[in-house]
């Protein structure tokens, strides 16, 4: 099916869905490529090759609504699909702040190129993508005669969906996306401690190079040899950048309207307030050219905008949908993030370390949890012990407890290194005084 | 459902499948399967006291497997047309490059045990039929405590049809229905807001849901939630740790569970890849992986690859005995597979996987236990729990529990991550009680981007010491 084949399926479902009496309708139809293959002893572990379709189907009833989808894209059976959701969603009870977005919160055009495309996918060959994943392991594999073992992997994958809404809108986007990396686990008395690491990028020929990836998957498990717990107390603690995100997800989980509207959020109240240290300002960017979350429309086709989330500390925006921002009578602006990029400092992250006198440098979390509606948090960390700037030791089996409005006031310096693999561009961080249980 | 209406449910027969096994071989692979699946889900949601969401989800297609050694080529088609069969088939082939061709042998279909009989299958159930019970649920829990400010409700069903043949003739055909009611509880004192829940899930029909169900769980979901109110959080660092019988076999599940996976065990890179039939428990230490518990969540008929589900035993009186294998590592190892080869979908890759891991009942009683403890934390819901295979690190998340002072429960806790080792912890359980409870909440394993349904158990369990995530003084 081709994607005008696509757009005219969607339009067909519209039409056929309000025939079957819905009051208004959405529906989008994607269709997606991707191949995964895994590198381990020099030969392949595994290959995947998939090709998938899916339809999304929403249907209002008199303020009544429900959703649904199918990956069977026949007509004969789709009739029957759309009928029977109709007649389903006429049990529900009315809720009169379902309804489609309002048309003036659509996007106003269509054209803008965000460089996430790659036209050139159907070019990558087979080979190609063993080579890749081949030239990774063998990097890995000199980096130490302390490993275990190496699997090295590749992965890519084309999608196209179309977005059709009865009241107007209509939306297509096109997107690649080209991955590969390693994991090593290497030997250290009775363990054997385990590294990753994988960089991607929206475009084949800006994949990271094959010697940053094998190099970084080994040093990641070989950093943790001879890791232990040390004793618990407050210390500094530095988040590796790519861990950031973790931290951050405390804060975004409590912006949603949803949060908000169901009381389970400990930011209700705090907009315009100061949430975190002034060292804390994040945007949330859409139109980030080549970026992992970059959009001109969300998943209800409200046009994206560059919105300040937090200032200088200050909350400024919360993520309002469609539904939730009608209940609370808040305008929508995207209920989701798209890419989100930070004020920098200016130094990186062994700079920083330099100036720490006695602190936990955390290069991963494992496990552990937040709450949404007080803030609690409880996570499990690995990383090194730093003492008079140096990196002393790694240690690893302790947790960091806590409640984020306390957390992020603790933010005394911004690093200047955004993480570039993730739609989370985000620098290290350094907090002080964090709670550490250990020994 | 007969097997030859389980053909006809996918339209095809047994010479097409052989065909399509065929066409997988034909690159010199020396084992293919075929695994076709028809998956109903519907979901409806209650918030704000009214039943206002529905969703539903139709999965239908075939994934066809090519092993060549421990090599694995995959693909799947949604279509079930035997030029699109053929064709995924022949992407899967290409995993082989060998002049030398297998050819399939005849199928020879088993009956199968039934571990999940339900009176009324949820094709049979319609919307109308499933919002009283959340109307209900939601009736209960505001009836139960005026400080409850939102109650959010949610009922699942979900009906699949598998049928699965390979190339070594095994020819299986199943019906998996699934459910979970869950609800989830904001209450408010104060201008202090807490919130919690609880779930109940399992291969179950409607019938399982009875008004002392409901009534069961609104009570559950209420008291854990305004229980918090009066939560601390215990002093950080180490200390003895009692785990409440039931859910708390995510200790198990994370501490020893995946690492006893045996592809990991394969490519050792496990903690335990070196510790089959040495003692790594006190003797009253025994735990098994478990697939033919009755109606509970992770148990199975069959597993994704045709084979048999059984008991697994992983350490027996303190010794660990075996693995969980897959099809490539039992090959590889030399065993009977065990029956634990599973996926997500028509879409994966089937590789060893837990179904309902859970601890023996031991010598000891639960007061006894508590009574031991000076001052510790006894944990009694979770909401989550990881491991790192290699170094053996695993951590679960507290959701509530209380804390133990001189030998008695005192105040709540809540939000506290507990992290240990599994080698380590499993030589630190000291007490193990004579009160095993097999969890029927609605866990999902996840791995290598795969869900599968799972479920735990344990008697109530003393460990000596773990790291608990608290505040320091």
């Amino acid at each position: 099916m081709t994607n005008k084949e696509r757009k005219e399926l969607a339009e067909w479902v519209v039409v056929y869905a309000k025939q079957c009496g819905a009051s208004e309708v959405t529906t989008s139809i994607s269709h997606s490529r991707s191949v995964e293959l895994e590198v381990r002893e020099k030969k392949i572990e595994t290959i995947k090759e998939s090709t998938e379709m899916g339809l999304s189907l929403n249907i209002y009833y008199n303020n009544r609504y429900s959703g649904h989808t199918t990956n069977n894209l026949y007509k004969d059976d789709l009739k029957s699909f759309i009928s029977e959701a109709v007649e389903a969603t006429k049990y529900l009870a009315a809720d009169e702040f379902r309804k489609l977005p309002n048309p003036s919160l659509y996007p106003e055009s269509l054209d803008r190129d965000l460089k996430i495309y790659d036209k050139n996918y159907d070019l990558v060959t087979p080979d190609e993508r063993i080579r890749i994943a081949k030239e990774i392991e063998e990097i890995a594999l000199g980096q130490s005669d302390n490993i275990i073992s190496v699997s090295s992997g590749y992965a890519d994958s084309i999608s196209e969906v179309v977005r059709v809404h009865s009241n107007g809108f209509v939306g297509e986007k096109q997107s690649t996306s080209f991955w590969a990396g390693a994991e090593a686990t290497v030997r250290d008395m009775d363990a054997r401690p385990e590294g990753y690491f994988w960089g991607g990028s929206r475009y084949f020929s800006k994949l990271p190079s094959v010697e940053e990836l094998g190099k970084a998957a080994v040093k990641s498990a070989l950093d943790k040899v001879g890791q232990s717990k040390i004793a618990s107390g407050k210390y500094d603690m530095l988040v590796e950048n790519k861990n950031v995100p973790r931290l951050l997800s405390i804060l975004f989980g409590a912006m949603t309207a949803r949060a908000l509207q169901q009381k389970s959020s400990f930011l209700d109240g705090q907009l315009n307030q100061q949430i975190a240290s002034n060292k804390l300002s994040v945007k949330d960017n859409p139109f980030l050219l080549e970026g992992f979350g970059s959009r001109l429309y969300d998943g209800e086709g409200l046009a994206s905008k560059e919105r300040t989330v937090i200032e200088n500390g200050v909350l400024k925006q919360f993520f309002i949908d469609n539904y939730y921002g009608a209940k609370l009578g808040m305008t929508p602006n995207s209920g989701s993030r798209s890419n989100v990029e930070f004020e920098l400092g200016d130094k990186d992250q062994a700079e920083i370390i330099k100036g720490i006198q006695k602190g936990i440098l955390v290069t991963g979390f494992n496990g552990g949890n937040s709450n949404s509606t007080t803030g609690d948090y409880s996570f499990g960390i690995t990383g090194f012990f730093i003492e008079n700037g140096i990196l002393v030791k790694p240690i690893n089996e302790m947790n960091i407890s806590g409640n984020a409005m306390d957390l992020w006031q603790r933010l005394v310096e911004v690093g200047n290194d955004p993480y570039k693999y993730s739609s989370v561009y985000s620098p290290c961080m350094l907090f002080e005084g964090i709670d550490f249980s250990g020994m | 459902m007969t097997q030859q209406e389980y053909l006809e449910h996918f339209g095809v027969s047994e010479s097409i499948i052989k065909e399509v096994i065929a066409e997988g071989l034909s690159k010199g692979g020396d084992y293919c399967d075929v695994y076709f699946q028809h998956t109903i889900s519907n979901v409806i949601g209650l918030e704000d006291k009214q039943v206002n969401k529905a969703y539903s989800d139709i999965d239908f297609g075939v994934g066809i497997r090519v092993l060549k050694g421990d090599q694995t080529g995959y693909s799947f088609s949604e279509e079930v047309s035997i030029e699109a069969m053929k064709s995924a088939a022949l992407t899967a082939a290409n995993i082989a490059d060998s002049e030398q061709v297998a050819e399939p042998v005849e199928f020879k279909s088993s009956d199968l045990p039934n571990y999940y009989p339900i009176k009324t299958s949820w094709n049979e159930v319609s919307i109308k039929d499933k919002m009283p019970y959340l109307q209900k649920l939601n009736d209960l829990v505001f009836a139960k405590d005026e400080r409850m400010v939102k109650c959010n409700i949610w009922f699942i069903d979900e009906t699949s049809k598998v049928l699965f043949a390979n190339s070594e003739g095994t020819l299986t055909c199943d019906y998996l229905p699934m459910c979970q009611l869950s609800v989830s509880c904001i209450a408010e004192q104060n201008g202090q807001k807490e919130q919690n829940g609880y779930n109940l899930s399992g291969r179950r029909g409607i019938e399982f849901f009875t008004e002392n169900t409901l009534v069961h769980m609104a009570n559950e979901a209420v008291e854990r939630t305004v229980r918090l109110f009066d939560a601390v959080k215990p002093k950080a660092g180490e200390m003895p740790v009692v785990l409440a019988a039931g859910s708390s076999g995510i200790l198990l599940h994370e501490a020893i569970g995946h690492g006893m996976e045996a592809d990991f065990n394969r490519k050792e890179v496990s903690v335990f890849s070196d510790k089959i039939g040495k003692k790594v428990a006190a003797d009253f230490v025994t735990i098994v992986d478990d697939g033919t518990n009755p109606n509970i969540r992770g148990s199975i008929n069959v597993d994704d690859e045709g084979n048999p589900t059984q008991c697994t035993y992983l350490v027996e009186n303190g010794i660990m005995k075996s693995y969980l294998h897959d099809k490539i590592s039992a090959r590889h190892y030399g065993v009977e597979p065990t029956g634990n080869g599973r996926r997500e979908s028509f879409r994966h890759i089937p590789m060893p996987r837990m179904r309902n891991t859970y601890m023996l009942p031991g010598p000891h009683k639960k007061e006894d236990i508590i009574k031991s403890v000076e001052y510790g934390i006894y944990a009694e819901s979770f909401t989550n729990g990881q491991v790192m295979i290699g170094a053996g690190d695993f951590t679960f998340y507290v959701k509530s529990g209380y804390l133990i002072e001189n030998g008695e429960l005192t105040k709540p806790i809540k939000d506290v991550n507990i992290i240990g080792n599994g080698p380590q912890v499993l030589q630190d359980i000291v007490m193990v009680a004579d009160d095993l409870e097999i969890s029927e909440g609605g866990w999902t394993c996840g791995k290598n981007g795969q869900g599968v349904p799972v479920s735990q158990g344990l008697p109530t369990v003393k460990v000596s010491k773990i790291t608990v995530g608290g505040v320091n003084s």
